[in-house]
């Protein structure tokens, strides 16, 4: 379990989050950076490295992953840590005033002020609307494959029509003893190779294949034990099975931050323009994931919120230490120790 | 007004509204309905990623066919019907006047 102590924990390191450690820098605050991916960019690296951005000021087009790599060129001399790969689940604000926040991989982090630049949240699985299925959750039903010992010798069905539907259907079909694919369409868009190798995996007989099919309905007592599957509308029939594994591919979601007391409007967290401040003192957010009249979701809007909040940070950082406005051309960068 | 279209949406208590789309803007259903305030959220914007801006569309002229990255998130959603569209990626052109189409719930 690691702890860290810092000044700001940025929660998400998209363009916003990254710049907001160059504004802190700026002000001689020390970041550290939480993202539930494992590399850094968020949206721009995950969904549209390749794509060109037009909109950056200066930059007549700039590749998003291009755009990425200068942010954490530019703020290399203030020597940002990051915690990638785990997902912020608690916000506790302590007796004095700062925080403590915790990951999902129980890292702790000690800071006095949160910033909240988590931009569409983070991707969950898209769970379909079956009755009951959430109670089930753990208990045979999953919405991923982390560990495929698991389901060694057990009756499997899998639902969805994706790649990873595919690409899971092959895998588990040389682990599970029974292997049920229920899929919505006719056909499959993924990797041609994939959805042949499945297709051609039904017609021997190693799993069985259920077209123009959905799951209706889950059944057990405390653990999974069936589902119910509709084959073109008509008579439904149910199939035992150990575990049912949806995956309808993933949608974003705000996650925990959802109950951490923040005022949210429509999924996004409401903030004072004077400095993009939450409802808790010592709480912002920037970027995507807020929301004020007026709000527009472009990267350059959020690098400007950034520079907004880092001034107010800064009095709840170096209480009565009076700050004025210094550019960078004056002073240049001067590197944090 | 001159350019511009009417579109039908269902909203998920079952009444229609009509809403007055212009042709020249370059504007998609989703934006569309955006700036009318429904309740659709679209967290994605706009990339055929979060598909929270589902509709099925009851009534239509000839759309155009869906791209790679619609057909394929259509695909993965658990309760899309065979006239499922993400609204996004519908561009509102002349032939899309008199659309019917009705908001789907998010999953």
């Amino acid at each position: 379990m690691e702890r860290i102590t810092t000044d700001i924990c940025i929660v998400g390191a998209g363009p916003v989050g990254l710049f907001a450690v160059f504004e802190a820098g700026l002000l001689k605050m020390r970041c550290h950076v939480v993202d539930a991916l494992p590399t850094v960019g968020g949206q721009l690296a995950e969904i549209y490295p390749k794509k060109p951005i037009y909109d950056i000021p200066g930059f007549p087009e700039v590749l998003a992953g291009d755009l990425v790599d200068n942010l954490m060129k530019q703020i290399e001399p203030f020597h940002p840590t990051f915690t990638l790969g785990e997902r912020v689940e608690k916000l506790e604000k302590q007796e004095d005033g700062s925080f403590r926040v915790v990951t999902s991989e129980n890292t702790e982090i000690f800071c006095k002020v949160v910033v909240i630049a988590g931009g569409l949240g983070s991707f969950e699985p898209r769970k379909p609307a079956i009755e009951q299925l959430e109670n089930f959750e753990g208990k045979g039903v999953a919405y991923m494959v982390k560990d495929p010992e698991k389901f060694r010798s057990k009756r499997v069905v899998l639902a969805g029509g994706g790649d990873s539907a595919l690409d899971w259907t092959i895998f588990l079909s040389g682990v599970a003893e029974e292997l049920t694919l229920v899929h919505r369409g006719t056909s499959f868009r993924g990797v041609p190779e994939s959805a042949e190798k499945v297709v051609s995996m039904a017609e021997e007989g190693h799993i069985k294949l259920l077209l123009k099919s959905n799951v209706t309905e889950v059944h057990g007592n405390g653990k999974l034990n069936a589902v119910t599957v509709m084959i073109d509308n008509e008579t439904p029939y149910t199939i035992e099975a150990d575990y049912f594994i949806p995956l309808f591919g993933l949608v974003p979601k705000l996650g925990p931050i959802e109950d951490w007391g923040l005022e949210l409007e429509k999924g996004a967290i409401k903030v004072n323009t004077f400095d993009y401040s939450t409802n808790i003192e010592g709480v912002y957010a920037i970027g995507d994931i807020n929301t004020y009249p007026g709000k527009l979701k472009l990267i350059l809007c959020g690098f400007h919120e950034a520079a907004l909040m880092a001034q107010s940070a800064y009095n709840i950082i170096n209480p009565g230490k009076k700050y004025v406005l210094k550019y960078t051309t004056v002073n240049g960068i001067q590197e944090l120790q | 007004m001159e350019d511009a279209i009417n579109i039908h949406v269902e909203l998920h208590d079952g009444s229609r509204v009509t809403l007055e789309a212009p042709t020249d803007m370059g504007l998609s259903v989703m934006e569309v309905m955006k700036a009318n305030e429904l309740d659709v959220p679209a967290i994605c914007g706009g990339m055929a990623i979060c598909a929270t801006c589902h509709v099925e569309v009851l009534q239509s002229n000839e759309l155009p066919e869906p791209n790679d990255d619609e057909a394929y998130m259509l695909e993965t959603l658990p309760h899309a019907t065979p006239t499922s569209r993400l609204s996004c990626q519908l561009k509102i052109t002349p032939d899309l006047d008199g659309l019917v189409v009705r908001l789907m719930p998010e999953a």
